[in-house]
């Protein structure tokens, strides 16, 4: 049965496209027939990330309006060969995004697809809204300061009151925390609110921590997804992410600070 | 004269409505009339229009074990002239309620009992001190419960979340978040860390508390009496368990530990 994840946060900036592209890569790279779509009209981010820009010719209001067959709006991932994006329309406003025209893609999509990675716009109005009415699963990403973790509280709120699920009764949307950005140097220091802090507001179950990184940046700036950086922390950390999610038991990683030899601390630790 | 339109038989000529209206209780904690009548006068000619014509409800509780029935026609008619109209009584013993009755007043079901507003009278009538146990044997028919079952909520209480416990008590057993919002008629508890808002005694019962076993709150507010905490929640009670009340007009917080 395929299943449907949304990633959402509330707040802007936290690291949602960049855990979406991430994340269905790291889905695709264990061998799952993956999709993920850009929820984000008007302000489509995604296929940049993905490095599938200039291949886009159809997106998911096309579809909806039935302009294109979904079959001929689906990019192929230049990394991954499981690996599709539907990319969202950069004209048009979120409100072009009925339930109904969402809910029809997905069924369409759930025949063909193990997993459907929904990647919200930041906010609490209709684009995020239906990023995630039909979400089986949600990875909530959050960075380590109050604003992120109130907005993600706020979406929390919305996911348990008003998705399809709670709505029809069913099984509650299950949760998961990602915290984004973290640095565990700072956290010590008293800078950052550490992922116990986050847990005690938020109370759902952590399915990893993605350090802070400048690999982030250029891997989103060159169109690769972060997980396919090699022997970055940032790429093992969302293999990790993956790992956990798919139900393998992978301890946590990146949460506590390095400690800086003598060589680090002299020449500077980059 | 009707000077309307011509109403066909199949046009509705009323509808029925619940609404929640405001209304002052007028407590007679004396049955002596006419001691009764002489300090209402005294109080109405310091505030004239403190009532506005308002209809009021006369509370009886305080003097149901007197049992004594007031002259409610002839108080109806004092208070009349001094531009209060009694809607009807609430509390009292069967007597009582079946003379006020008899007078043509309305009667009001007594929610909360008698125990709540003797318990807050200044003068310590020898009633005041009854047991409600007794009360409600001898006023069968003021003991009869019109508030709702309490409302018990066992997910988090989120930023944005608004629980609204009408009529009755509210009991949160998960978290209540920054920014979520807990409304009771009567009571809230909080059996987890309460940081959000929480107002109790919504419809004016100033008897409602606020039962918190790790107090963060950002607001508490009893009755409409608020108190926030812009330098947070005093140390000495921060994330402890606390119980908020409203004492007079202020709304005050104290330790929640064992009694005795």
């Amino acid at each position: 049965m395929a299943k449907v994840i949304v990633v959402t946060s509330g707040k802007g900036g936290v690291g949602k496209t960049t855990t979406s592209a991430s994340f269905a890569s790291g889905l695709a790279l264990r061998g799952n027939k993956t999709v993920v779509i850009d929820f984000d009209v008007g302000l489509r981010n995604l296929d940049l990330i993905m490095g599938c820009e200039r291949r886009v010719v159809f997106d998911i209001i096309n579809v909806i309006n039935g302009d294109a067959a979904l079959s001929r709006a689906l990019i192929k991932d230049k990394h991954c060969d499981n690996l599709y994006v539907l990319p969202a329309s950069q004209t048009r406003d979120k409100d072009a995004l009925s339930l109904e025209g969402v809910g029809r893609i997905i069924d369409e999509l759930k025949e063909t697809f193990d997993y459907i990675v929904c990647d919200s716009p930041a906010g609490i109005e209709h684009g995020a809204f239906s990023a995630m009415y039909f979400a089986d699963e949600a990875l909530v990403v959050t960075n380590p300061e109050v604003s992120s973790v109130r907005d993600s509280d706020r979406i929390l709120g919305i996911l348990a009151a008003k998705s399809k699920r709670a709505v029809d009764g069913q099984d509650p949307v299950k949760e998961h925390l990602l915290v984004t950005r973290y640095n565990p140097g700072r956290v010590a220091a008293g800078e950052m609110l550490s992922v116990e802090d986050i847990q005690e507001i938020l109370r759902i179950p952590l399915l990893g921590v993605i350090p802070e990184s400048e690999s982030v940046l250029q891997a989103s700036n060159s169109g690769t997804p972060a997980i396919h950086l090699d022997k970055s922390d940032v790429a093992e950390a969302y293999k990790d992410v993956v790992a956990r999610f798919m139900g393998d038991g992978v301890p946590m990683r990146f949460i506590t600070a390095e400690k800086m030899g003598l060589f680090k601390r002299l020449f500077g630790g980059r | 004269m009707f000077l309307g339109k011509p109403m066909t038989p199949d046009t509705p000529a009323f509808k029925i409505k619940n609404a929640n209206l405001p209304l002052f209780v007028l407590h007679a904690l004396t049955a002596d009339m006419a001691q009764f009548k002489l300090q209402l006068d005294a109080h109405l000619a310091q505030a004239p229009d403190f009532f506005a014509a308002a209809p009021v409800a006369l509370g009886l509780a305080a003097i149901a074990e007197a049992d004594a029935i007031p002259d409610f026609t002839d108080l109806s008619a004092f208070m009349r002239q001094r531009g209060l109209a009694i809607a009807g009584v609430i509390g009292g013993s069967a007597r009582q309620r079946q003379a006020a009755a008899d007078c043509g007043l309305g009667l009001f079901p007594d929610a909360r009992g008698a125990r709540r507003h003797t318990a807050s009278a200044p003068e310590p009538v020898p009633v005041a001190e009854s047991p409600p146990a007794q009360e409600a044997v001898a006023a069968p028919a003021a003991a009869a419960p019109s508030r709702r079952p309490t409302l018990v909520v066992d997910k988090p209480v989120r930023t944005g979340q608004t629980v609204h416990a009408e009529g009755g008590d509210l009991v949160v057993l998960a978290i209540v978040n920054a920014g979520a919002e807990l409304i009771a008629d009567g009571d809230i508890h909080v059996y987890a860390p309460l940081r959000g808002r929480a107002l109790a005694g919504a419809r004016g019962d100033t008897s409602a508390r606020i039962f918190a076993q790790c107090m963060e709150a950002e607001l508490v507010s009893i009755a409409g009496y608020f108190q926030v905490f812009e330098d947070g929640i005093p140390a000495s009670m921060r994330s402890k368990p606390v119980q908020v009340l409203l004492d007079g007009e202020r709304v005050t917080l104290h330790p929640l530990a064992p009694m005795r």
